[in-house]
């Protein structure tokens, strides 16, 4: 595909590749969570998601309040560094509006779901559980002997979601997307996915990817649409472009301990602003000053030429 | 705060950064169990590699991790990682000396509940669940738990066994120890190699064993060599407080 076919805006993007029902994964461990793609979500009105996130983390609570969800599948629930994601723990614990069905497993579990989704596999072994409730209370977790000795082993079922939408640092108009930092298991996430959206804090010419191919973690011929959006992350971060916002995750715990506090909040942030642009004015410079890290290179590597 | 004074939280930390003397590489969890890697990193163990579930390998944090998953922890280490890697060529591959995990339940024989407070299906409390620690507290060679102490957490019998410890006394071969040191904000306690039940190694300075007990909902073993936590030093708290938490975050 020639270069600019890919590219979309957020909008578009989601209108056309996130359908009401869909299983949606958007990932990234702490580090580059794509809080615009949540939005967008939101304010177009998606429904009955099923939501996969290893962390379902602020994102997966701001989206869960605004009613999108029927289901979450996930293996750590919390505000990270802060506490609870409330607007989830109501729907979990009081069916407040409604209940929501929870599908749980450890982080590793977790991991091995995507895997086992990229590489087309009906599962993948692991060696936790043993001793845990966690396969009594999940039965899509099964004690399995392993068929060449050496005891036991789990098994989780493959992860294949319909829709993953990942963050990156930068990519290419076809999708090649390159990320630094804490790597998550975004590459596993868009390899198991039927549909994915790019999303990158800047976009490069395709010599720039080709330049350090190492850096690669997702190549464009599994990728839909590429969308064109810094600062994207905010509160979470990118790293070398932003911090993560760490005042507001602790913001967030009075804002989503009550629903009409959080639908407010949706108000003012989500569905009264039309982009992710107007999101990043309104924070304002200053708070985006604050969250600027100082330099960290690292030295380049000779590849070779060999013509 | 006077000199020589320190809050029960940094006790806690003190006495979990000393246990930390000769060990090599450690899995470290967000909030004191960080702050207690970084402090013996400083002090009893400057070799200690810190290795992040969030996929980083020999860490030197330059600032206090705000979570598990902070830039700073990526910058300047020696690798970042994908969450499978980490997984399973470290974690699971047996790489890891000593896991740190936190508890909201624990029982006699160290099994964590970090899932829910309540029947599962119809939670009193959901609690965030076992993230990395159901697989920590299986494959890591040892595991250290922080948690506070009440007998809201120190039960008779855990709602939801999230992450095994000694089970009913002994674990499945090929695993890693289990439990192997618990620190509250009143004592230190390790557990017997035969039975594998918790007993009671140290009390901190100015806890009492009715204290001990009143907080405790089993009848707790004491051991025979039962002595007082060394209280924090001024260098100890001189870290924490300037150059770890300067803030109080965790600690006051």
């Amino acid at each position: 595909m020639a270069d600019g076919g890919k590219v979309a805006s957020m909008r578009d993007a989601v209108a056309d590749l996130v359908r009401d029902g869909d299983t949606v994964a958007i990932e990234g461990f702490t580090h580059l969570i794509c809080f615009a793609a949540g939005h967008e979500i939101i304010r177009q009105r998606k429904r009955d998601l099923t939501l996969c996130r290893m962390t379902p983390d602020v994102i997966y609570d701001q989206m869960v309040g605004a009613g999108v969800a029927r289901k979450l599948v996930f293996s750590w629930l919390g505000n990270p560094g802060v506490g609870s994601l409330h607007a989830i723990r109501r729907r979990v614990e009081r069916a407040e509006p409604g209940p929501l069905e929870i599908e749980e497993y450890s982080h590793f579990g977790m991991v091995c779901r995507y895997v086992a989704g990229a590489g087309r596999l009906p599962f993948f072994p692991l060696r936790s559980y043993e001793g845990s409730d966690l396969p009594r209370a999940n039965p899509r977790i099964v004690r399995l002997p392993s068929p060449f000795g050496g005891g036991t082993v789990y098994a989780v079922p493959p992860l294949n979601p319909d829709v993953a939408i990942v963050h990156c640092q930068r990519a290419d108009a076809n999708g090649n997307a390159q990320i630094w930092g804490l790597l998550g298991c975004q590459k596993e996430a868009a390899f198991a996915a039927e549909r994915v959206i790019v999303v990158c804090e800047e976009l490069v010419a395709s010599e720039v990817v080709r330049r350090d191919p190492n850096r690669t973690a997702i190549p464009g011929i599994v990728v839909d649409a590429v969308v064109v959006e810094p600062r994207a992350c905010h509160p979470s971060y990118a790293q070398g472009y932003y911090d993560r916002d760490n005042r507001f995750y602790l913001d967030w715990d009075a804002v989503a301990r009550d629903a009409d506090s959080l639908d407010s909040w949706l108000d003012e942030w989500v569905y009264g602003l039309s982009s992710h642009a107007e999101y990043v004015e309104k924070l304002g410079e200053d708070r985006w000053a604050s969250l600027a890290p100082g330099e960290a290179w690292s030295d380049s590597v000779n590849y070779g030429r060999y013509a | 705060m006077d000199d020589g004074a320190y809050t029960a939280t940094e006790m806690m930390i003190v006495a979990s950064a000393r246990l930390l003397e000769g060990e090599r590489v450690c899995f470290v969890g967000v909030g004191p169990p960080n702050i207690a890697c970084n402090l013996a990193k400083r002090t009893v163990s400057p070799d200690l590699e810190l290795v992040y579930e969030s996929g980083v390998f020999g860490a030197v944090p330059a600032r206090l991790p705000l979570s598990i998953g902070d830039p700073t922890l990526v910058t300047g280490s020696l690798q970042a990682t994908s969450m499978f890697e980490l997984f399973a060529y470290y974690l699971q591959a047996g790489l890891i000396d000593v896991g740190f995990l936190g508890a909201s339940q624990i029982d006699r024989f160290g099994n964590i509940n970090t899932t829910v407070i309540g029947d599962y299906a119809h939670p009193k409390v959901r609690l965030p669940g076992s993230g990395g620690a159901c697989e920590i507290a299986i494959n890591a060679r040892k595991v250290f738990v922080i948690m506070p102490q009440s007998k809201r957490s120190f039960v008779e019998r855990i709602d939801f066994t999230t992450s095994p410890g000694h089970l009913s006394g002994e674990r499945p071969i090929g695993w890693g120890a289990g439990p192997s040191a618990v620190v509250t904000g009143l004592g230190t306690y390790r557990f017997d190699d035969a039975t594998g039940e918790m007993v009671l190694a140290t009390t901190h300075p100015g806890v009492s064993m009715i204290e001990i007990r009143d907080n405790t909902a089993w009848d707790l073993r004491i051991a025979d060599d039962l002595a007082e936590t060394p209280p924090p030093s001024q260098e100890e708290l001189r870290l924490i407080r300037e150059e770890l938490d300067p803030q109080g975050a965790h600690t006051r």
